[in-house]
């Protein structure tokens, strides 16, 4: 049997990801297709009529130039149909718009302020410190506005059982708590590592009604809770929803939980221009998956002036190789359904990243970020673990804001920053969830026993 | 001869025989080559119609408890591409059965699709099976896998639609490899009604060869899957006898096991 392949370029730009983000600037996705070059899948040429109506179906979905895509077994490719399908739907349906918009206002306690940093200034020496409070959010964090949306739409599917996969216990709450509120059945994977560092939201959850699996292969972190919730998804997908809770994963997903993550940005550029008369110097977020740091940029994308940088976490030094830095140490790679930059080994196993922040501990990123990074919209940083316990400090005595360890991360460079600009400019930080959950790890780093 | 016209054989040959074709699966490097090396020539010998042999990956998103520690343990054996390759290039010759490849797409990916096909090809591989990687991400490797000779083996799901079952067997070659259960790879203690319903739909679209594996472990089951499908693929069974064998330690136990294992499951084959 021969299959004959017809030029790839050509059939893209009907699919891929989409490129109507609300509120966003010219979307990264979607129209945007790059070259081929580095993924799966380039064709050859020459077709028969014949085979045209097959040909048509090998038209990838999802592409962020060469990054994003489909790689799950074929058990899940009708259930991400069905989701995408029901998504587009629910994207056009006012009723849906209307329900989450409220549901943001009233539930979620959206939207959240912003707050300028003034103590932090003087330490930081330099430009205006704003901060996008993500952590006011109902359960402290912005993981509420994913898990939210999905909710909404597993409902809408009929889906009774939601699953998700979490890290620091942030986007566990979060599922636990929307599921709560819907009287939805919820199952968390969590690394038992994980489960150790926050035992706090493991109690949450299981108050919330949730069911807690401890994850034990591998590293016991986040990459293993991901492979086994795609695998409770694999085997209960006809009844089950995954709640993915970063902009990772297959398509649509990271079209999907960017879509929803959206809204910090939309109410930050608005609040930026009402507080400071004019858009921000810089947007800073950290990125483990990347979906706060998402959120917040895409409003912000179509804006030239304004450099997007995002954080990931440098563990105990990239020299260390005990890192979590998949953008910036790590190479092209297949993980969790999707091409993007993993920390990888020559056969491709994946390597198990570090970080003093669970929800960061993750050795892969979401696909929009390897995309911005290729096209130079975004570029990407590192901060330490002891860099970011420093910010953490430095928040918590200037501002009384107690921040998430990721936050942290983001913060520390936003800082460093800060002191290298004028008075004149500002910096944005996407202060994406508050540090109450880190309080004993942070403790411990400090030799502090409680 | 080419990989798909090796498996061909192998179907005509077991079908012949009145028989679906038996397919063993062992993951590569668990406890370490030289074991899986003399698995595989027990395996052939004692009534294999084909072989598959794993490639363990660090995030086996298909695979059950068994393979995963399987992987796991391969892995920190310090198995990697080119030992099994090497493995490949010294054992097929001496097998008498085709070997059909599964590996993770980001294996593939990472070393290049073009030479990860061109050197299993050239390592004695007849064809590969990659669990997620759909044929709409697979155009390239499609592409290579033509040139080389190497045979690309698609799965169908129970969840698969009809457009989709059109679609993965078109893109197949050598046989389509039937899903049995919405669900992981591991023994169950049933035949799912939906995997002979599968095979009943994929027949509609393809005349390859459907083999069915994921969950099967036992003769019983092999037999009812074995009057409707051409081939029976048994993973986790295979891999946990060998593990206990290994664990018991006594010299020459494993090729005793794996090869009691392969009789049994191969009387169980006859239609």
């Amino acid at each position: 049997m021969s299959l004959k392949l017809k030029s790839l370029r050509e059939e893209r730009g009907a699919t891929g990801a989409s490129d109507e983000v609300p509120g966003g600037g010219p979307a990264a996705g979607g129209a945007a297709e790059g070259p081929a070059a580095g993924r799966p899948g380039r064709p050859s040429a020459g077709e028969t009529a014949a085979e045209e109506t097959e040909e048509k179906k090998l038209s990838p979905r999802g592409h962020f130039g060469p990054f994003g895509g489909q790689f799950v077994p074929e058990t899940l490719m009708p259930a991400l149909a069905e989701l995408e399908e029901a998504y587009e739907e629910a994207k056009r349906d006012p009723a849906f718009q209307e329900e989450l918009a409220a549901l943001l206002r009233s539930y979620v306690g959206r939207p959240t302020p912003l707050y300028r940093a003034r103590r932090l200034e003087e330490r930081a020496g330099g430009a205006a410190l704003f901060l996008k409070r993500e952590d006011l959010n109902h359960t402290g964090a912005h993981k509420i506005n994913n898990a939210l949306g999905q909710a909404l739409l597993a409902r809408r599917m009929g889906k009774k059982r939601v699953i998700a996969e979490t890290g620091a216990g942030q986007h566990g709450v979060a599922v636990a708590t929307v599921a709560a509120a819907f009287g939805l059945e919820c199952v968390i994977y969590m690394g038992e590592e994980d489960m150790r560092r926050q035992a706090l939201n493991v109690f949450r959850m299981r108050l919330l009604g949730a069911e807690v699996r401890p994850v034990r292969s591998g590293t016991a972190t986040l990459k293993e809770a991901t492979s086994e919730a795609i695998r409770d998804w694999v085997t209960n997908v006809r009844t089950t929803h995954y709640i993915i809770g970063s902009v990772v994963g297959p398509h649509p997903y990271p079209t999907l939980v960017a879509d929803l993550q959206s809204v910090i940005g939309r109410e930050a550029r608005e609040q930026m221009l009402e507080a400071w008369g004019r858009l921000p110097r810089a947007v800073v977020a950290c990125v483990g998956g990347g979906s706060n740091a998402l959120g917040i940029f895409q409003a912000f994308l179509g804006d030239e002036g304004v450099e997007l940088v995002g954080v990931e976490a440098a563990g105990e030094g990239i020299a260390t190789g005990r890192h979590a830095a998949s953008l910036g140490a790590g190479t092209p790679g297949i993980l969790h359904g999707s091409l993007s930059y993993v920390l990888q080994d020559e056969d491709g196993q994946i390597r198990p990243a570090h970080s003093i922040s669970a929800g960061l501990d993750y050795p892969g990123v979401g696909p929009q970020h390897a995309y911005l990074k290729e096209t130079g919209r975004a570029r990407y940083v590192a901060v330490t673990d002891q860099e970011a316990l420093a910010a953490f400090q430095a928040l918590t005595e200037a501002e009384g804001i107690i921040p998430a360890l990721e936050s942290a991360h983001a913060l520390s460079y936003a800082l460093r920053l800060a002191g290298e600009l004028s008075e004149q400019e500002a910096v944005l930080v996407n202060l994406s969830g508050r540090g109450d959950k880190d309080v004993q790890v942070v403790a411990a780093a400090l030799g502090v026993r409680l | 001869m080419k990989g798909a016209a090796l498996l061909a054989k192998a179907f005509a040959r077991a079908a012949g025989e009145g028989r679906a074709a038996l397919i063993p699966y062992l993951v590569a490097g668990d406890p370490n080559l030289e074991v899986t090396g003399r698995a595989l020539l027990t395996l052939a010998h004692r009534g294999a119609d084909l072989l598959e042999l794993g490639i363990p990956h660090s995030d086996p998103l298909a695979d059950g408890p068994v393979i995963q520690a399987a992987s796991t343990r391969a892995l920190a054996g310090g198995v990697t591409v080119d030992g099994i390759f090497s493995l490949l290039r010294e054992v097929t010759p001496r097998l008498g059965v085709p070997v059909v490849l599964l590996v993770y797409a980001n294996t593939v990916f990472r070393r290049g699709v073009e030479r990860f096909v061109r050197e299993a090809a050239a390592a004695g591989a007849a064809g590969l099976i990659i669990p997620d990687l759909p044929p709409e991400e697979g155009r390239e490797y499609i592409a290579a896998a033509r040139r080389a000779g190497v045979a690309t083996v698609f799965l169908a799901a129970p969840t698969s639609t009809p457009e989709r079952l059109r679609l993965v067997a078109s893109c197949s070659e050598g046989f389509l490899y039937c899903v049995s259960v919405t669900g992981v790879t591991g023994e169950r203690r049933e035949v799912p009604p939906e995997a002979l319903e599968l095979l009943r739909r994929a027949r509609e679209y393809t005349r390859l060869p459907l083999s069915v594996g994921f969950g099967l472990s036992r003769p019983e089951q092999v037999q009812v899957v074995a009057r409707q499908a051409d081939g029976v693929i048994v993973g986790s069974a295979v891999v946990r006898v060998l593990h206990e064998a290994v664990q018991a330690g006594k010299e020459g136990a494993a090729e005793e096991a794996v090869g009691s294992l392969i009789e049994e499951l191969r009387a169980a084959t006859r239609k």
